[in-house]
């Protein structure tokens, strides 16, 4: 088969364009230790939030010295926490946020931040990010919910260590 | 021996039938897109937002399924038909699948568009993914099965043809246009699997109330093992004009007929085993599952390249025909004032940023801060709609005379009709993109929120409406000059040559390659598996998690009141 030189040059380039690109997420997961969304989080009953020991009443949880996990429903068309009162996080910290749906899928983004994931019912999306100092963030819901998804909206504080308190939940 | 409609009038209007349906198609998808234009944006809203997500629905199923399918059955029987040399073995079946195609795209249309008017007790806003638990109504899943058992149709008259042909021509190799139809239809039989079973098995039992409840993660991941390669094989009819029609309207030849070959022989094997990419945010899907997924993913970009390769490098061929010279300069001696090349032309140029904003999603890990943002149809609005729409309508100003042997209208008013449409997208996509970054959503009727701003990196959130909001209407207006001026020339006067629809051969020709390119049956084999292995284990974690049917009770559309009230609760809650 003719292949001609010039294109010969150009397939060898995409090849090392394609590797290039696999290698730099490789070093992202490995390297750098981006974390992906993945199925560490288990699975829940979505009819039966309510008997979850901690979906029963979502909030921040402390876990460890410095480390708190963040319980999270979403469900037309609020967060709990999140919607009718702000998450709060501890500035500089760990924080682990478990998110699930009570009902369809919806989608849960820190705005301009990588915190994004989906939740879906049934499944716990988790993510781990370190906190930085004291700031607000948005939160929206970013997959389509039903007829009021475009007010399905939150925030979350991080607030400096000595204005803390781990409320248990919501 | 005049035009396509001459020799073979039958097929021609079997294929006028399928045009009509995409256009009219086309023409209320754009008003939908007008719409949704200038609402997100805040410029003009006189729906209530809640009636927003019919329109998003509308646009996309319109646009993205019926505008560009039924274009592609028509596109594709024009090319069989033409490169096989041969009518089609039997109208009757031709007649059958665009019969099928039309009534079920017909009743997904009436499920939507029923979601304007309340007293209808109907509602299929749950998108173009109708993502499970949100439930449409039963009509919307039913005309989505017929639609899609229509294409199948489509591609088994196909198979017929080629059957034929190949008892007559048993040591031939299968001309280029209709073995790149063949691998396409092998690719969309392999990817549809997916939404079929969804439909069939899940979706239409479910909201007939036969079965309760729904695996929600289930439905989903079998939604993006046929929403990926949809992508492809709405990109391949484009590739297809490409390859075959774009060289001849550049004045010169394609270049290489057997790396043509290899391209679509990668589209088969690398569609569908990439679908998980659209997952990489889904719990329920372990990080191993979705690496693969990304590999392959990358792999696909090859045929891209490649493709880039053999089309500028057939363009310069023409272009040196025409007696152009120097590294750059040549460009200047191409048919720019032909309204089928320049907007084909265009389109290709979109396509490289499409694909590189393409890149950017298929990236695991850079995919975190674009996930769900407008950067998403920032992308797929490059890419699907200009590569592959503007090549549609370009080639159609080339096409179309050849199905009706009458000339076109007003070449100057399609000139300005593709070069518009780039305009305004370069505005729109633009602006998408870097809304996109700021993490505006996609899919929302109001992306102005109560309690936060988007922070710009560069710009203002102000501009961004503006560039949507002005790139949305440009394009609306491009949509109008074509269907003006495809309506106005079928009142032209029957010529016998409307348009010159010889296409040369290409410079290096099929011979040159292996045989084994046409076995078509190893290429579907080793597609099947990369598939298997892809999806095996990914697919038994999801049904072991919660089973084939789930456990998640639906939650009806159409029952907006419901929505309405709980709104209404929360916004009490919050203030």
């Amino acid at each position: 088969m003719e292949i001609h030189a010039y294109e010969k040059f150009w397939l060898a380039a995409a090849l090392l364009l394609i590797v290039g690109f696999i290698a730099t997420v490789s070093y992202g997961a490995v390297g750098a230790g981006v974390e992906m969304i993945a199925d560490d989080g288990g699975t829940v009953d979505p009819q039966a939030l309510d008997e979850h020991p901690k979906f029963s009443d979502p909030g921040v949880y402390e876990s460890g010295p410095n480390e708190y996990d963040v319980y999270v429903v979403a469900q037309q068309f609020a967060f709990r926490p999140g919607t009718a009162e702000p998450i709060r996080v501890p500035a500089d910290s760990t924080v682990t946020f478990h998110v699930t749906s009570a009902d369809v899928i919806h989608g849960f983004e820190v705005v301009g931040t990588n915190g994004n994931t989906m939740a879906i019912p049934g499944q716990v999306a988790t993510f781990t990010v370190e906190v930085g100092g004291p700031k607000e963030y948005g939160l929206l819901c970013n997959e389509y919910c039903g007829s009021a998804h475009h007010a399905m909206e939150g925030s979350m504080e991080v607030v400096p260590k000595d204005e803390f308190n781990a409320t248990g939940g919501a | 021996m005049a035009t396509f409609v001459d020799r073979y009038p039958e097929e021609a209007s079997v294929v006028k039938a399928t045009l009509v349906v995409s256009f009219l198609s086309l023409g209320i998808g754009a008003l939908f897109g007008l719409v949704q234009a200038l609402h997100r944006t805040g410029y003009l809203r006189f729906l209530d937002s809640v009636d927003y997500y019919t329109i998003l629905t509308g646009h996309g199923v319109l646009l993205a399924l019926v505008f560009t399918i039924f274009f592609l059955m028509g596109l594709f029987t024009w090319a069989v038909v033409q490169s096989l040399e041969r009518p089609l073995p039997d109208i009757r079946l031709s007649w059958a699948w665009v019969g099928l195609t039309t009534t079920g795209a017909t009743f997904a249309a009436v499920a939507i568009l029923a979601g304007l008017i309340p007293s209808i007790d109907m509602s299929a806003d749950v998108l173009y993914t109708f993502y499970a638990p949100l439930m449409a109504h039963p009509l919307f899943y039913v005309g989505l099965a017929m639609f899609i058992v229509g294409t199948w149709l489509a591609g088994a008259d196909w198979f017929l043809a080629y059957r034929e042909w190949r008892a007559e021509n048993p040591d031939e190799r299968i001309p280029l246009q209709t073995f790149m139809v063949l691998t396409t239809m092998l690719m969309w039989y392999l990817a549809t699997l997916g939404v079929a079973v969804s439909t069939v098995f899940f979706l239409i039992p479910w909201s007939f109330g036969w079965v309760e409840t729904v695996n929600p993660l289930l439905t989903r991941t079998l939604f993006w093992f046929f929403g990926h390669p949809v992508v492809y094989f709405w990109l391949m009819p484009a590739y297809l004009m490409w390859y075959t029609v774009l060289p001849k309207l550049a004045g010169g030849r394609l270049f290489s007929d057997p790396l043509a070959r290899v391209v679509f022989v990668l589209f088969l094997l690398l569609s569908t085993p990439v679908g998980i990419h659209h997952q990489y945010l889904d719990p329920g899907i372990a990080e191993g599952f979705k690496f693969i997924a990304m590999t392959n993913t990358m792999f696909l970009l090859l045929p891209s390249l490649l493709t880039a390769f053999t089309v500028v490098a057939s363009m310069e061929h023409g272009a040196r025909q025409r007696g152009g010279e120097g590294y750059v300069s040549w460009l200047g001696s191409l048919p720019w004032r032909d309204p089928a090349f320049t907007g084909m032309a265009l389109a290709g140029v979109m396509f490289a940023a499409g694909g590189f904003s393409g890149m950017i999603n298929a990236g695991m890990n850079i995919n975190y801060l674009i996930h769900n943002t407008l950067w998403v149809p920032g992308h797929f609005h490059l890419t699907v709609g200009t590569a592959v729409a503007l090549t549609m309508m370009a080639g159609s100003y080339w096409l179309v005379p050849q199905l009706t042997g009458k000339r076109l209208y007003s070449r100057p008013i399609g000139l300005l009709q593709v070069v518009v449409w780039f305009v305004g997208m370069v505005l729109m996509s633009n602006a998408m993109h870097r809304g996109g970054l700021a993490g505006i959503p996609r899919r929302t009727a109001e992306p102005q929120y109560q309690n936060f701003d988007f922070s710009m990196a560069l710009g203002t959130v102000g501009e961004i409406r503006a560039g949507i909001a002005i790139g949305g209407t440009l394009l609306f207006v491009s949509v109008v000059l074509f269907l003006v001026n495809i309506l106005l020339s079928a009142f032209e006067e029957p010529i016998e040559n409307p348009v010159d629809d010889s296409l040369p051969e290409p410079l290096s020709g099929a011979s040159g390659s292996p045989v084994v390119l046409d076995n078509l049956r190893l290429w579907t084999a080793i597609a099947v598996v990369l598939v298997i292995l892809a999806y095996t284990l990914p697919l038994a974690g999801i049904v072991g998690d919660a089973g084939l049917l789930g456990d998640v009770p639906g939650v009806p559309v159409w029952v907006s009141a419901n929505a309405e009230a709980t709104l209404d609760l929360l916004t009490e809650v919050i203030a």
